[in-house]
């Protein structure tokens, strides 16, 4: 297992504009490391530039202990898999597995072996023999994780590589490419767009936006204390709301657009002056308003409601900004509704309204259950 | 059970039954649109070729008109006519020289001009162009380059002391001298055709290659012939019949000549229709030539499309 080094690295075409600028991260050996970002952040061609398929036009790529960026894309120990598959259509599910071996000069009988190894560590020993035009997206997808899974490299690369699968079969393959590279160990570096991907798949994740590095972390620690707006909306479903608003640390409450003052925490204002911040609270923080007198609350009217079964998102007016909010259980709530909604103060968090920078965190919220029969 | 039974009755009695011409109507359309198309073929190309199949049992008169039925005569003739024999050699002996080697060099282009540099595009035009100069045209130039004294080969050959070569007047060299301005006339459309085959290939197909560390050769055998195959195919079928079919350079460089050695079976046929007024057994050379091109092409979809891997 390998670690990857980026230091410094940046990409630009024809020496203009750079598309991707000073990333600098260090991928440990056998993370689960997601790349995530919009369309056209580069987050791809950050991935293509590790497999040494774009040129790196600026710093210096480290794969182990040894500077990769003039190595040709074989010599870097690394697998890939394509957001197409890249399977080879006129050949079969077995050649396409041992095509890498192959070109390696694999005995025979070790290249069997390992491709039926492989296969039956994904389920595709029945469809040795076919074609990939006459498999599912789903087999396609198994073929592609296969050929990676079977060249043994201790790097794994991968392209989006559930984008082209149907939302069951995707939650399906999330796990199941979890479970495989927790078994074989190997470092993986994995691009989505899709934030619950890189929630649920990541060790750690690495936010990009418009070639630059918006934020690295786990998880939980990225939703929790998002970096700045950016993150803190592309992170999580539905999106942080936000709202630009004036902070008043004199009487420790911060101003809504509307006029509408919430009083924070004694010590929210650690550090922060008057004037404008950007005021960030999840959805789940905005709650029904019944029996709890300890958070402050507000009527507003709602503008959209979804029901989903075990909870009910729904949209409101918050001064100007339509905000939303997540309760939990089936609501009976009419668009047009103006309904009291309670705010947990000690979950905002505030931005810096030119940087974005976060000056204020919210409390932690982290749950745990003890163990039955620990001693704690 | 007689209501029962009489109810069925009933329904067909009141059922309404569409006449012949209402129940045509789609057909009737259909036909309508392929109207234009089956006007233009049946002038060009049906009526001439079964009038072509009628007249090579005939002996004719001057105008062209049928005279005598002679049956299988006209064939019996050719196939003991050392004149057509060695046309049909010297068409074989064509189609030999000018396929493989016209496909090996357009192949060998377009595996260049399909490389990703500066400027790609600029030998892309040139390697095509020759698909947009006429076949007379050409011609006239390559006349100029065999030329035996002002030449560019002579001249070319005299330069490195080699001994000269009559390209269009010795009957050794006059098949070759043709096949080579062919296979020239004949590379912008391979050369375009095999581009945009290649140009279809899947780029990630080759970038995994890559990543597994396949060597160019190693990807050109296993991924760029086998997903070409198709393309291939296809060009290799049009330049048989093409090849077949040749007539124009033959008509502007050597007619025929020197002593038959390029006689190719259309330059034939030409000769004896409208120089020996011979209708008959021109005919019969067509409809000998037209059931080659068939068997060769039927041969080649039977075991060349076996390789062929559509997507």
């Amino acid at each position: 297992m390998k670690k990857v080094e980026l230091i410094g690295i940046s990409k630009s075409y024809d020496r203009q504009k750079d598309v991707i600028s000073n990333i600098d991260v260090r991928i440990e050996p056998g993370e689960f490391f997601v790349l995530v970002g919009p369309s056209g952040c580069g987050k791809s061609t950050m991935l293509r530039m590790i497999a040494g398929l774009e040129e790196i036009t600026g710093g210096t790529l480290k794969i182990g202990e040894q500077t990769a960026n003039r190595l040709p894309p074989s010599r870097r120990d690394l697998s890939m898999v394509f957001q197409n598959y890249a399977l080879y259509p006129h050949l079969s599910v077995e050649d396409n597995i041992t095509f890498g071996l192959d070109v390696k000069k694999v005995p025979k009988a070790e290249r069997k072996k390992r491709a039926q190894d492989t296969a039956e560590m994904l389920g595709l020993t029945d469809y040795m023999k076919r074609k990939p035009r006459e498999l599912s997206g789903g087999q396609r997808q198994r073929v592609a994780l296969a050929r990676a899974i079977v060249s043994e490299a201790p790097i794994c690369l991968m392209d989006e590589p559930l984008s082209n699968l149907d939302a069951k079969l995707r939650g399906h393959m999330r796990s199941e490419i979890r479970r495989i590279q927790r078994q074989l160990g190997i470092t993986m570096i994995y691009v989505t767009h899709d934030q619950v991907e890189a929630m649920t798949m990541g060790d750690r994740i690495m936010i990009l936006h418009e070639g630059k590095i918006q934020q690295i972390g786990s998880p939980i620690e990225i939703y929790n204390h998002p970096a700045n707006p950016f993150v803190a909306t592309f992170i999580g479903s539905p999106p942080m709301n936000l709202a630009q608003a004036e902070a008043d640390p004199g009487t420790s409450s911060v101003i809504l657009p509307g006029g509408e003052p919430i009083r924070l925490p004694e010590g929210a204002f650690e550090g922060i002056g008057k004037g404008p911040v950007t005021v960030g609270i999840r959805p789940e923080f905005l709650m029904p308003a019944q029996g709890t007198s300890e958070h402050p609350v507000f009527r507003a009217e709602v503008t959209n409601v979804e029901v989903l079964g075990h909870e009910t998102v729904f949209s409101f007016l918050a001064g100007t900004e339509e905000w939303t909010a997540k309760w939990n259980g089936q609501w009976q709530i009419q668009p047009g509704d103006r309904i009291p909604i309670a705010l947990d103060e000690e979950s905002i968090c505030l931005f810096d309204a030119k940087s974005g920078t976060l000056m204020k965190k919210p409390a932690a919220r982290q749950l745990s259950v003890p163990a039955e029969g620990a001693a704690t | 059970m007689s209501t029962i039974h009489s109810r069925p009755d009933e329904f067909i009695a009141t059922e309404h039954k569409p006449g012949v011409w209402e129940r045509s109507r789609r057909a009737r359309t259909a036909i309508l649109y392929l109207l234009p198309s089956i006007i233009l073929f049946s002038v060009f190309v049906f009526y001439p070729m079964f009038r072509t199949i009628y007249l090579s049992f005939f002996l004719t008169d001057q105008a062209g008109d049928a005279a005598v039925f002679v049956g299988l005569d006209n064939y019996k003739y050719l196939l003991d006519s050392p004149a057509f024999l060695n046309s049909a050699k010297a068409t074989l002996l064509f189609v030999l020289y000018t396929v493989p080697a016209g496909i090996l060099l357009s192949l060998f282009l377009a595996l260049l001009a399909n490389e990703k540099l500066r400027g790609i595009g600029f030998f892309r035009t040139i390697y095509s162009s020759t698909m947009g100069v006429s076949v007379a045209a050409s011609s006239v130039v390559w006349l100029f380059m065999f030329h035996p004294s002002i030449g560019m080969f002579n001249r070319f050959l005299a330069l490195f002391d080699f001994p000269q070569i009559q390209w269009l007047l010795d009957p050794q060299w006059a098949l070759v001298s043709v096949a080579i301005s062919t296979i020239w006339m004949n590379t912008g459309f391979s050369f375009l055709i095999l581009l945009g085959g290649l140009q279809n290939i899947d780029e990630h197909l080759y970038e995994s290659a890559r990543i597994d560390g396949a060597g160019y050769f190693y990807r050109l055998r296993r991924i760029t012939l086998p997903m070409l195959s198709p393309t291939l195919f296809f060009i290799i079928t049009i330049s048989l019949i093409n090849a077949f079919q040749t007539f124009g350079q033959i008509d502007i460089l050597t007619k025929g000549g020197p002593a038959q050695s390029t006689n190719l079976i259309v330059y034939s046929i030409y000769r004896e229709a409208f120089v020996n007024y011979q209708f008959g057994t021109a005919s019969a050379q067509a409809v000998f030539l037209f059931l080659c091109i068939l068997v060769a092409t039927i041969l080649q979809f039977r075991f060349g499309e076996r390789r062929v891997h559509y997507q």
